[in-house]
């Protein structure tokens, strides 16, 4: 359930990346002078910083940090 | 004068934590190549940035919004913010994880050693070199370019530094940090210059806003009224279509040479956490200022104006001559920063790849392949700085080879993700994938049109003595399409502005070379035996097997 709602997060945000209802429009220009496509693609850059943050903190591939600790014990202490 | 001189004294620390950097080196390849694999985790962040990011990031941006408007960031940025994290997240992480078991220093040492087959690594990375040499020429190109921008003086309009001596400068010190620090140098570099770059685009912002009468907002009312100009701030003139297929663009990060081989210099994988949710806050950083620096240049600045120098004439204009000395040192960061690992990432893969692969290094062993390296890290700046002299007035080829060179990496991303996450593909399917990747980006390349002139000053029409002639808008160019008249399906196309390939009326051909690389991968693998169940328990079984990792590298 975690990794469908993590999918579908991250599937949303790459669908609202193309924004259609700000393509003709410069107004309401944000802190009096980002136009909103600009400004909205700016906040999108922000989300997609949230969203790995999201995905780190939820689905990060803790077996890789698992094996590499295996592999740096094996190095020190061989095997004969 | 000023300027310069804080460039130099720039390019001075440079030489100076590169020479640090080859006191503490040792002379073997993994520690050349590699840091030995020891980059700590901010450390790996700036580094891995700096990598990435080119003098585009800066000129070529705010050049590019001075023309189109704001949907550059939406186009260029805002997709990388999404796509780069999510490549070194998925992607980057399982490279640096399989070098570390297997000690595997390039991509192509991956797919040798995963799909068992010594061939396919050599087609992948004869496409890679290729793709990848034309990006490092025009780093140095940019380089001479930047530095002559920014030492031209206002009464003379003379450049203090000619655009030779640039390439030259540009050249020497990248050679002499390359050569003597190898990837450490180039990482300690990396974080000074990755550090300057960022505060660029704020500090810019900043002063410019300072220096003009009205504030930001005045001007940007100024555009939005001017009928002329006010598309800049909106898409009207961006199609849809080209912008959601820009967002494949990106997936050529993670593949590009320089960018894989980073992922294999960290210490440990925790190294990728705070990197992937710093990397869309940086682009930000850099790339936001830039464009809309770019948009405001139409306005604040008078006179002819190259689209690519509006962020140093706006400096010029509106900054103190020692900020922006120190400013133009951070444009030129972002070109050494992607430079020295282009230069490093070719001679990585030609001495792996290559050298010790077809027995260089069984007959001049470890330190016979460091001196291979730095021998060939001399050569292939020297040649680059030569055809940066000889072909500067066909710097527009090399653009156009980097354009493609971007779709081409993008679509050799479905043959890493194969290798990755699908134990069923197979090395006639990479092969058939990097092979369709090869032909499609040749013909592609064939048939690129030359960009549009940009239009005139309107005739007025003497003898009728009535208003003036508009220009006439640029006509499309079909090359194939089905059909006739309006319902007709055009297939390929050339932009009237760019003169580039379009497929199915506005998409880049990156859409359908990404589709056809997938495509092939999956038809060519299921067609195929799979490789041993040895090899797919090497690298998809959970378990370390003790003396996986090749004898020469352990060392």
């Amino acid at each position: 359930m975690k990794k469908l709602l993590l999918f579908i997060l991250v599937v949303a945000v790459y669908v609202v990346h193309q924004d259609y209802w700000n393509w003709n429009k410069a107004e309401p220009l944000v802190f009096d002078c980002l136009p909103i496509g600009l400004a909205y693609h700016a906040g999108y850059s922000i989300l997609c910083a949230i969203t790995m943050w999201v995905l780190v903190k939820t689905i990060w591939p803790k077996h890789l940090e698992v094996e590499d600790e295996d592999l740096q014990s094996e190095i020190r202490n061989p095997k004969v | 004068m000023i300027p310069v001189i804080v460039i130099f004294i720039y390019l001075a620390i440079i030489a100076f934590i590169g020479s640090i950097a080859f006191r503490r080196s040792k002379t073997n390849t993994e520690d050349f190549f590699l840091a030995n694999r020891s980059i700590g985790s901010l450390v790996f962040f700036l580094s891995l940035f700096a990598t990435n990011m080119t003098a585009f990031a800066i000129l070529g941006s705010s050049g590019q919004s001075y023309r189109q408007g704001i949907g550059i960031y939406g186009l260029m940025a805002s997709s990388s913010c999404f796509v780069i994290p999510m490549t070194i997240f998925f992607i980057g992480t399982r490279l640096w994880a399989l070098g570390k078991k297997f000690g595997h220093q390039t991509q192509v040492s991956y797919f040798r050693d995963r799909w068992e087959c010594n061939h396919i690594g050599t087609a992948i990375f004869a496409l890679s070199a290729a793709m990848l040499v034309p990006y490092m020429i025009i780093s140095i190109m940019g380089g001479g370019t930047v530095l002559a921008d920014i030492s031209t003086s206002a009464e003379t309009h003379q450049p203090l530094i000619p655009y030779a001596a640039g390439c030259a400068i540009v050249a020497a010190v990248v050679t002499v940090n390359v050569f003597f620090g190898g990837m450490r140098g180039t990482v300690w570099v990396n974080i000074f210059q990755t550090i300057l770059f960022l505060c660029f685009g704020a500090v810019a912002v900043a002063v410019i806003s300072h220096a003009l009468p009205g504030g930001f907002g005045e001007y940007i009312k100024k555009i939005m009224d001017d009928p002329k100009n006010h598309t800049l701030l909106t898409r009207e003139k961006m199609p849809p279509q080209f912008f959601w297929s820009y967002t494949l663009i990106p997936l050529s990060s993670i593949m590009f040479p320089h960018m894989a081989i980073m992922c294999f210099s960290a210490k440990k994988v925790t190294a990728f956490k705070r990197t992937v949710v710093l990397y869309p806050i940086a682009i930000l950083a850099i790339w936001l200022p830039c464009v809309f620096l770019g948009v405001l240049g139409t306005v604040t600045l008078s006179g002819k104006i190259d689209p690519d120098g509006v962020l140093l004439r706006m400096l010029d204009t509106y900054a103190p001559v020692w900020l922006a000395g120190i400013l133009g040192a951070g444009i030129i960061s972002a070109v050494m920063g992607s430079d020295a690992h282009q230069v490093l990432a070719l001679s990585t893969m030609f001495t792996k790849d290559i050298f010790a692969h077809y027995g260089g290094k069984q007959k001049f062993g470890e330190r016979g392949s460091v001196y291979f390296a730095r021998a060939f890290i001399l050569v292939v700046t020297i040649v680059a700085y030569l055809v940066a002299l000889e072909l500067k007035a066909k710097q527009g080829i090399f653009e156009i080879a980097i354009r493609y060179a971007f779709s081409g990496f993008a679509a050799m991303a479905p043959v890493m993700i194969a290798a990755l996450f699908w134990k069923r593909s197979t090395k006639w399917g990479a092969l058939a994938a990097t092979l369709f990747v090869a032909i499609s980006l040749v013909g592609f390349a064939s048939l690129q049109g030359k960009p549009a002139a940009p239009p005139s000053a309107p005739k007025v029409d003497a003898a009728a003595a009535v208003k003036p002639t508009p220009p006439a808008k640029p006509k499309e160019d079909i090359i194939w399409k089905i059909g006739e008249g309006p319902d007709a399906i055009k297939i390929l196309s050339r932009s009237p502005a760019t003169g580039d390939v379009r497929f199915m009326n506005n998409y880049m051909t990156v859409v359908p070379m990404v589709i056809g690389s997938a495509f092939f991968m999956i038809l060519f693998s299921l067609l195929t035996r799979p490789p041993s169940q040895q090899t797919i328990n090497r690298y998809f079984g959970r378990t370390n097997t003790p003396g996986q990792r090749p004898v020469a590298t352990q060392a």
